[in-house]
């Protein structure tokens, strides 16, 4: 009932029904008559009784319910059902008018409204009351003898509820499709007179039962003109709503949520934003469960509440299966953090699924939640509803700030060109996760990558998802060639690389040994060569010197030969001449 | 000869309507050809006494209501049938 606190439109009597006064913007035209049709089942009287129920309790709008069908107790029996305490209401503030005709009653002759309106007027009067419900006019008019007849009360009837300023509701029994309500049906006129019409359709297609409500008119106000899908749910009527134009945007947060992967986080950049939608693709058997698991772990870790619905495994199964690889849920489950809701039996429509995944969460006032399959909802009930019905359910996760993780399951043969979900909630989704197979060398791999991510830097490589008995992680993958390699052909080529770079470390070390010696060589030749230099210098020197002492002595020799043969100076002149 | 009964009857109107006059007329007429001497009639004006037509659940006018003798019959509408008034009274045609 969040619809009342939003700013009360003064011409707009709310209805209550949430969906419905957002599609009208406040609900039906005050003081006015709105006429609503459908055929036996559509909910009509369930309608009209939440509008009363909800001006007598919320509205301080007393109400009067004339009830041309079915009888009060019915009435009031169906209603407790709902949890609309009438006994209560129906002391002051709503009033039922018990207006069957009995079955023995005898018609003859032409009649009118006026015995009913005069005492409708003073019970009104009595009780201030503002709205009222004619409850299956059909059913009155039915007795009237003629068309022309028919037309002058409901005329009759038009007058005074304006004259009297009451916010109406009329029902009516229409046929088969809404376009035979609308021109061969005997009460088409009405729409004509009353300000604004709904029509309620209520449609079974492959044996799911679809409910559909559209505003057909409503006169000086804009209103959503869609059909919009409908439950009668356990709280009563529930409008699907698609967003509509110039609604509030929900508060977007920057906070990240982890993902439950360490390495996944790092690849977002973080993790998931806070409020987002998480679609987690891939064939079966690709982790998707393990994945959301993962994330339901990590969230429980932080102490916030979760749900995971599971439209495929019971909730012991899936904690047990988890706990395989060291996801353990079973503590949070009992310490009531986490509920798991095993919905495989959960039937009906799309809608109806949508609202018991709203209320159960709301109920739980779940942070995180995990569909898995999303794409159940798309089995049930036909596709086109499925689309709408999960765009509300990201449009939902996102104005509660819930964040939501969803699987979907993608049909092998469809394949993986086409990307596409069945629900095309890949669009929607903030973050798509990918995980396929790599099938190499006799071995079938896990790959995950990210599609897309909203808002985020990512990493856009592939990486391998290995699953053990710790947990969840991811690897990197090798590209040799222009293959992706994962598995055992990456631990080959990973093995092998460190077997190289082993064999490189070593060569080099070598090399550097070699070279060292011949270094060391090449020095201590170096230094003999040197020394050998020396020596030649030295003999050298050496040789110098006896030369020069040879030259010393040879002179000295002769002097002392001429001394010792006593020749005189000239003798010396003469021998020298001579010699 | 076998005693008749009497007949007590509840005429609802709302007013000098249209219908109403109708519906008095008739049942005025319908007594003088088929009830001699045996009827009595109360007629309730809804305009004037709405309280009561709600309480006796009184929503089509004219209503007539047949009190006596049971079972307590409806009928809705101007009465312009004296056939089926006959009928639903349990009076058989009258001998032509």
């Amino acid at each position: 009932m969040k619809s009342i606190k939003r700013a009360t439109n003064p011409g707009k009597a709310p209805t209550g029904i949430e969906g419905f006064d957002e599609i009208t913007n406040g609900g039906l035209p005050h003081g006015r008559t709105t006429l609503v049709v459908g055929q036996p089942g559509a909910g009509k009287t369930i309608f009209a009784l939440s509008f009363l129920v909800h001006g007598a309790a919320e509205a301080k709008e007393p109400g009067i319910f004339v009830a041309f069908e079915e009888a009060s107790r019915r009435i009031v029996a169906n209603a407790e059902g709902f949890g609309w305490n009438l006994a209560e209401l129906r002391k002051k503030k709503l009033y039922i008018v018990d207006a069957q005709p009995k079955p023995d009653l005898v018609q003859t002759g032409d009649f009118d409204l006026t015995g009913l309106l005069t005492a409708l007027k003073t019970q009104a009067k009595e009780m201030g009351a503002k709205r009222i419900v004619f409850d299956a006019i059909d059913v009155m008019l039915a007795l009237l003898p003629d068309p022309a007849a028919k037309r002058r009360e409901m005329y009759r009837l038009h007058e005074w509820l304006l004259e009297h300023e009451m916010t109406a509701i009329i029902t009516a029994k229409a046929g088969g499709d809404e376009a035979s309500s609308l021109t061969e049906h005997p009460f088409s006129f009405m729409q004509f007179m009353v300000d604004c019409s709904v029509a309620l359709n209520h449609t079974v297609s492959v044996g799911v039962s679809q409910r559909n409500l559209r505003v057909q008119k409503y006169r000086g106000s804009t209103f959503d003109e869609n059909e919009a899908p409908f439950v009668i749910g356990k709280k009563g009527f529930d409008v699907a709503i698609a967003r509509t134009l110039g609604r509030e945007d929900a508060v977007v947060s920057d906070e990240r949520v982890s993902s439950g992967v360490a390495r996944l986080d790092t690849m977002l950049d973080g993790g998931y934003y806070r409020g987002a939608s998480v679609l987690i693709t891939g064939f079966p058997g690709t982790a998707k469960t393990t994945l959301s698991g993962a994330f339901m772990e990590a969230a429980c870790r932080r102490g916030e509440r979760s749900m995971f619905f599971s439209f495929d495994s019971d909730g012991s199964e899936i904690i047990r299966n988890l706990k395989s690889i060291g996801i353990n849920l079973d503590r949070y489950l009992k310490s009531g953090v986490l509920r798991i809701i095993s919905a495989r039996s959960m039937g009906g429509s799309a809608e109806s699924l949508l609202v018991r995944i709203k209320t159960l969460a709301r109920e739980h006032k779940a942070r995180c939640v995990v569909i898995d399959p999303v794409s159940t909802l798309a089995k049930t009930g036909n596709e086109l509803t499925a689309h709408g019905v999960a765009e509300r359910l990201v449009d939902w996760s996102k104005a509660d700030g819930t964040t939501l993780v969803c699987t979907s399951l993608l049909d092998e043969m469809s394949g993986q060109l086409e990307g596409g979900t069945p629900l095309q909630i890949s669009t929607m989704a903030d973050t798509w996760i990918h995980l396929n197979y790599l099938v190499q060398s006799g071995e079938r791999n896990r790959g995950l990558s990210i599609i897309k991510s909203r808002g985020t830097s990512h990493s856009n490589q592939v990486r391998e998802l290995i699953l053990s008995e710790s947990g969840v992680t991811l690897a990197d993958i090798y590209t040799a060639g222009g293959e992706v390699l994962m598995g055992t052909l990456r631990w080959e080529k990973e093995s092998a690389e460190r077997v190289a770079n082993e064999v490189a470390e070593v060569a080099g070390k070598l090399k550097r040994v070699t070279l060292n010696a011949e270094e060391a060589v090449l020095k201590v030749r170096a230094k003999s060569m040197d020394t050998e230099l020396l020596a030649k210098q030295v003999e050298k020197t050496l040789l110098d010197r006896t030369t020069q002492s040879r030259k010393g002595e040879l002179s000295r020799g002769r002097v002392r030969m001429r001394e010792l043969r006593g020749g005189d100076r000239a003798g010396v002149r003469q021998n020298g001449r001579a010699l | 000869m076998m005693r008749q009964p009497r007949f007590k009857f509840r005429l609802y109107i709302a007013a000098d309507t249209q219908n109403s006059i109708r519906a008095t007329a008739n049942l005025n007429a319908f007594c003088r050809e088929h009830l001699v001497d045996r009827h009595e009639i109360e007629v309730v004006d809804v305009l004037r006494e709405p309280k009561r037509a709600m309480a006796d659940a009184i929503f089509m006018t004219p209503t007539l209501v047949k009190l006596v003798p049971i079972p307590v019959r409806r009928l809705i509408g101007t009465l312009s049938q004296p056939q089926l008034l006959l009928e639903t009274f349990g009076l058989e045609a009258a001998p032509a």
